[in-house]
């Protein structure tokens, strides 16, 4: 048996039992756990191939080739195969660009999803829904991240597993956290020298992780995490206690300012590379109108949900890094609990059936989720480069909408983000936000000396991914695609315009 | 920016406003640009200023080109093929966008 590989949106079915977003380690594991069970699944996915980010091209990589990425990676190959190996739909390349749970109005199920597939837009329906969405970079804001040049970390890695490429050097790696020296021994493995690692981490921070530790030293986490720093202390020339960062160049980096107790250097480079840890991918959890709730020790807002996965919408669920930050391996995991108990609250599979199987991949989950709370506190970025001080700095890519013109307009008093995106248009552009939220909910609790749970982050709506209108256009009239296209509800348009005229 | 740690063993022909390139076949279309030395693939719509991929993951949108005649095609999210044209963009996306407290749906 092997999935069938969808690509064309008229091939895929009216209707799904289940209906996973990301086939990375969470979506793979649910839609495994889902076919096992006789659920009719279909997988969507924006990139060519299944992994996801952390497995990218799992499936067409041989250890022989890229040695350099570490056997974390190929833990991903078991799972990829066993995913290849389900009767699921398959679908690459697709965008989903809405998602509702209906309580009532569908024939079947209750989940609306719009998606775009080959340059088509299709309405297909679901009983439930899985966000497998992943992790994004969280963002840097630091002068001169616009240059080319500039790419994340993540991008670096991902460039490596995808295509056995590298950074054209001299590089400069920047920010902190694990990935970062992860990256760095990748790229040394792969044969790349004259690198500069900017460790901009806290030192602060140390005390406050402490009582994280008895969790992290019977982790896996600590021989790995020596075992990296080692070699990248031995092969690196890394610089410590970083206190401010700027990227140099005219329309191309030429090297990185920074600072540190001992004043102010300069190294010339052609690659930067930047990281300050990731957060959860929460835009289409958002826009489906899923509750947000704010992780402090994680930095971070995330979809709120219970222990296996269900959300404050009806049929949605989450798993993954989307739900909230916990690596590969807890991914997997996650994503079986969040299948195992949509189909048990749809009726494909008894209740009473899957109460063990639960109890003991919540445990497994426990196990993999040990240490990480003394990694996320000790690496915790430093305020700098959450709230740029430099006024000139871009906080909003899209809009080039700098950290100055942030603080002016919160001066004006908006309530929150919102109200500040419609001020200024920071948060508008293409990427709606995905670069600039945290950097605006981060700036604007500091400016009113408050939490971030206090100030909330964007509100978003569909099309949650840019789709292009003549496909909207073309969408065939029903109820679900006038409501996922205009955000109200057609029926109700109906009753006030129409029918009480003809009354 | 990016370098090729292997040859390319199945090549691929595309050109860039109007340039050939080549690139192995399987990657994305914005690491078959970067690795063929294109760092700039768009202009802002505001400052003029260069951009380029940066997350590679379908998350920033600075990989917006012209593909085969279709505008603000993500780059890091599609494979590169034989004979694609593709442009850089100079200026504003124009893409429809989300509304915004509730402006926008009431049109
Ligand atoms: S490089 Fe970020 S969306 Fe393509």
């Amino acid at each position: 048996m092997s999935h069938r590989h969808v690509s064309t949106a008229d091939s895929l079915l009216a209707f799904y039992d289940l209906l996973i977003i990301g086939a990375g380690p969470a979506g793979m594991a649910a839609a495994i756990e889902a076919t096992r069970a006789g659920a009719r699944v279909v997988i969507l996915d924006e990139n060519p191939r299944p992994g996801g980010q952390i497995y990218r091209e799992i499936t067409r990589n041989v250890p022989a080739h890229r040695p350099y990425l570490g056997p974390d990676y190929w833990k991903g190959k078991a799972l990829a195969e066993a995913f290849t190996g389900t009767n699921a739909d398959y679908v690459p390349g697709a965008t989903v660009w809405s998602m509702e749970s209906q309580g009532e109005g569908v024939e079947k199920g209750n989940c609306v999803v719009g998606i775009s597939l080959g340059g088509v837009a299709r309405m297909i329906e679901a009983s439930a829904v899985i966000l497998a969405t992943g992790a994004i970079e969280r963002p840097m804001p630091i002068p001169g991240w616009t240059l080319p040049g500039v790419l994340t970390a993540g991008a670096a890695q991902i460039a490596l597993k995808s295509a056995g490429v590298v950074p054209q050097g001299p590089i400069v790696l920047a920010g902190c956290g694990p990935l970062l020296y992860l990256l760095a021994t990748q790229l040394l493995d792969a044969g790349v020298s004259n690198m500069t690692l900017l460790d901009t981490s806290d030192p602060n921070r140390r005390l406050a992780a402490l009582r994280h530790l008895p969790g992290f030293l019977v982790s896996p986490y600590l021989l790995k995490g020596l075992t990296l720093l080692l070699k990248a202390k031995r092969s690196i020339h890394i610089v410590s206690g970083i206190r401010s960062l700027a990227i140099v160049g005219k329309e191309d980096v030429e090297g990185v300012r920074f600072t540190t107790a001992r004043g102010h250097e300069t190294v010339s480079a052609n690659s930067v590379l930047l990281h300050q840890g990731v957060i959860p991918a929460i835009n289409l959890a958002s826009a489906a109108g899923c509750a947000l709730k704010w992780n402090e020790v994680q930095r971070t807002f995330q979809p709120a949900s219970d222990e296996v996965g269900c959300t404050s919408a009806r049929g949605i669920y989450v798993a993954g890094d989307g739900a909230g930050i916990g690596g590969a391996l807890a991914a997997e995991v996650s994503g079986r609990i969040a299948a195992i108990t949509a189909l048990s609250n749809i009726g494909t599979v008894a209740q009473h059936a899957v109460v063990g199987k639960l109890k003991r991949l919540r445990h497994e989950r426990r196990r993999y989720l040990r240490g990480r709370a003394f990694l996320d506190v000790l690496y915790a970025p430093q305020q700098e480069f959450l709230t740029p001080s430099d006024p000139q700095t871009i906080v909003c890519r899209c809009e080039e909408i700098t950290a100055g013109q942030v603080r002016d307009a919160i001066a004006l008093g908006p309530p929150g983000p919102n109200q500040l995106k419609t001020f200024i248009r920071c948060g508008m552009g293409p990427c709606q936000g995905r670069l600039c939220a945290t950097t605006v909910t981060e700036i604007m609790a500091g400016e009113r000396g408050t939490n971030p749970s206090e100030i909330g982050t964007y509100r978003l709506r569909s099309p949650v991914k840019p789709v292009r209108l003549a496909e909207l256009a073309r969408l065939p009239h029903r109820p679900s695609a006038l409501m996922a296209v205009t955000g109200r509800d057609p029926v109700d348009h109906h009753t006030t315009n129409k029918e009480t005229h003809h009354d | 920016m990016l370098n090729r740690l292997r040859d390319l063993r199945d090549p691929v022909h595309f050109s860039f406003d109007g340039v050939p390139m080549q690139a192995e076949r399987g990657d994305t279309l914005a690491v078959a640009l970067l690795a063929a030395g294109v760092n700039h693939v768009r202009r802002t719509g505001i400052s003029g200023a260069a951009r380029g991929p940066y997350c590679l993951m379908g998350v920033c949108f600075e990989c917006l080109v012209t593909v085969d005649g279709v505008q603000n095609r993500q780059a890091c999210l599609i494979e590169v093929d034989d004979e694609m044209d593709v442009l850089s963009q100079q200026g504003a996306p124009s893409l429809p966008m989300p509304v915004d407290d509730g402006e926008g749906s009431k049109q």
